[in-house]
């Protein structure tokens, strides 16, 4: 299971409290996690990444291993901790709030 | 007895606030969406019970919510707000062009009929539908792609289709109105449009009476009566006694006729309200002075309703959509402040008593006239 940490307002948006748990079909990569994410939370759709484009929204990060990888490709294999379940896949809104 | 709902859009969430036909104890609840946007929030004519609100942010973008339980509790619907085809180009700030971007949803008008049917309009320009309460959205494209298009521009709030008003008496016929580019006509439910700004002059664009181009802030009808059109203009207030054909100055003895939202009394119509702005660069009130401005001849001839009102200090502002009336006798009148004051008035603004004081700096205001 991938662990996904999401900001206070996408959880509140999505009705749920914590760390999610998600079953990721094949390579464990952004955009994986994201396909899997909005497939049980529909309501998350457009919210992270745009649903034409499929690009980032340009306020939200990507935050795994105390690694910043926003600027990797979608399909880029997430460091093993997140892919074996042991560290979460930080999706963050930036810090833009003065 | 009859009840009244008011929803009010705020910067940081949306709050329903309901009293009897008195009018005068209310209760608040919210916030609703607490720390998003809410541009607009507005019940179904046809369900009352349904309440449509457009929820967005910076970081994470569009959300449509929709209610079926008269603002109790939501659920959020379909976002997707993509424009069908080229996409196309509109004046920049600095006189180039640039490609049409959707940023948010400023208006959600439900059908007269269906609850099911919406019409939204957007930034950057243009109207989408969704017949299936919210789940899907589809653009109506005549009208992004008017030939006039490339000369639209954005006002200080961005290229917002802000104002959406369906016409009761004629099936089809739509009224929007974009700032920067005016008020456009739709009599076939939505699938061509022309634009309908004769008479309007704009000192800010090369051609002052050009065809599109123009600030329009708002546009208002009474709905016995939808030929007649009233307009607050970035300055200027103006009527129409032609569904828009033609429009005159009915600015009169304003003390200056720049401002944001103008509204019609629910049972007179040719009763109007404007709140008048010291100008386009201070947005704020003349004189320090909370002062809504009726008057009863359908233009021309104003007078100054302060009762209530603080006369002394005062730097809001009154934003487009943030004025509404209800149908109640007397007819009651609300406004919201970008100082988060919502403001009402149970006797057509002779006074003003505020519901809230001290909420986020208000948006939107619209009100429900309940059984």
């Amino acid at each position: 299971m991938i662990r996904v940490v999401l900001p206070a307002h996408l959880r509140t948006l999505a009705r749920v409290d914590g760390e999610l748990k998600l079953e990721v079909a094949g390579p464990v990569t952004p955009r994986s996690i994201l396909d899997a994410l909005e497939a049980r939370y529909p309501m998350l759709r457009g919210t992270i990444r745009d649903q034409v484009t499929q690009e980032r929204r340009a306020f939200v990060r990507f935050f795994a291993c105390e690694q910043d990888l926003s600027q990797d490709s979608p399909d880029d294999p997430l460091p093993e901790a997140v892919a074996a379940g042991v560290e979460p896949f930080l999706i963050i809104g930036a810090m833009a709030g003065g | 007895m009859s009840r009244v709902r008011v929803l009010v859009g705020t910067r940081k969430g949306a709050f329903v606030l309901t009293a009897d036909g008195k009018r005068q104890s209310w209760d608040v609840s919210g916030p609703h969406f607490g720390g998003w946007e809410i541009y607009h929030l507005k019940g179904s004519p046809a369900d009352p019970n349904r309440i449509y609100a457009s929820q967005s942010s910076s970081w994470f973008g569009q959300v449509i919510q929709r209610s079926s339980d008269g603002g109790k509790t939501w659920e959020a619907v379909g976002n997707k707000f993509a424009y069908e085809g080229a996409v196309g180009n509109h004046l920049w700030y600095d006189g180039t062009q640039r490609p049409f971007e959707f940023a948010r949803v400023w208006h959600l008008e439900p059908s007269l009929s269906d609850p099911d049917t919406v019409y939204a309009g957007i930034q950057d320009a243009a109207m989408f539908r969704t017949t299936d309460g919210g789940q899907t959205w589809l653009e109506l494209t005549g009208l992004r792609t008017h030939p006039s298009a490339a000369q639209w521009q954005p006002g200080a709030g961005g290229m917002c289709l802000h104002t959406i008003l369906l016409d009761p008496k004629h099936p089809g016929r739509i009224y929007i109105a974009i700032s920067a580019a005016g008020v456009f006509r739709s009599d076939d439910d939505g699938g061509t449009w022309r634009p309908i700004n004769r008479g309007l002059v704009s000192e800010q664009i090369p051609n002052p009476t050009a065809e599109v181009g123009h600030c329009v802030h708002r546009i208002a009808m009474h709905p016995s009566r939808p030929n007649v059109l009233f307009m607050q203009k970035h300055w200027d207030v103006m009527r129409s006694d032609d569904a828009g054909e033609s429009w005159k100055d009915v600015g009169g003895n304003l003390p200056t006729d720049f401002g944001f939202p103008i509204d019609v009394h629910a049972h007179e119509p040719d009763t109007i309200y404007v709140v008048p702005i010291k100008s386009d660069s201070e947005h704020y009130l003349p004189e320090g002075k909370l002062r809504v401005y009726r008057s009863r001849s359908g233009g021309h001839q104003w007078e100054a309703l302060t009762k209530g009102l603080p006369q002394s200090h005062c730097y809001v502002n009154v934003l487009r959509d943030a004025m509404a009336v209800d149908a109640l006798e007397p007819c009651g009148v609300y406004f919201g402040t970008t100082g988060g004051q919502v403001y009402a008035s149970a006797d057509a603004g002779d006074s003003w008593t505020p519901i809230v004081r001290d909420l986020p700096s208000v948006v939107s205001v619209e009100v429900q006239t309940l059984p």
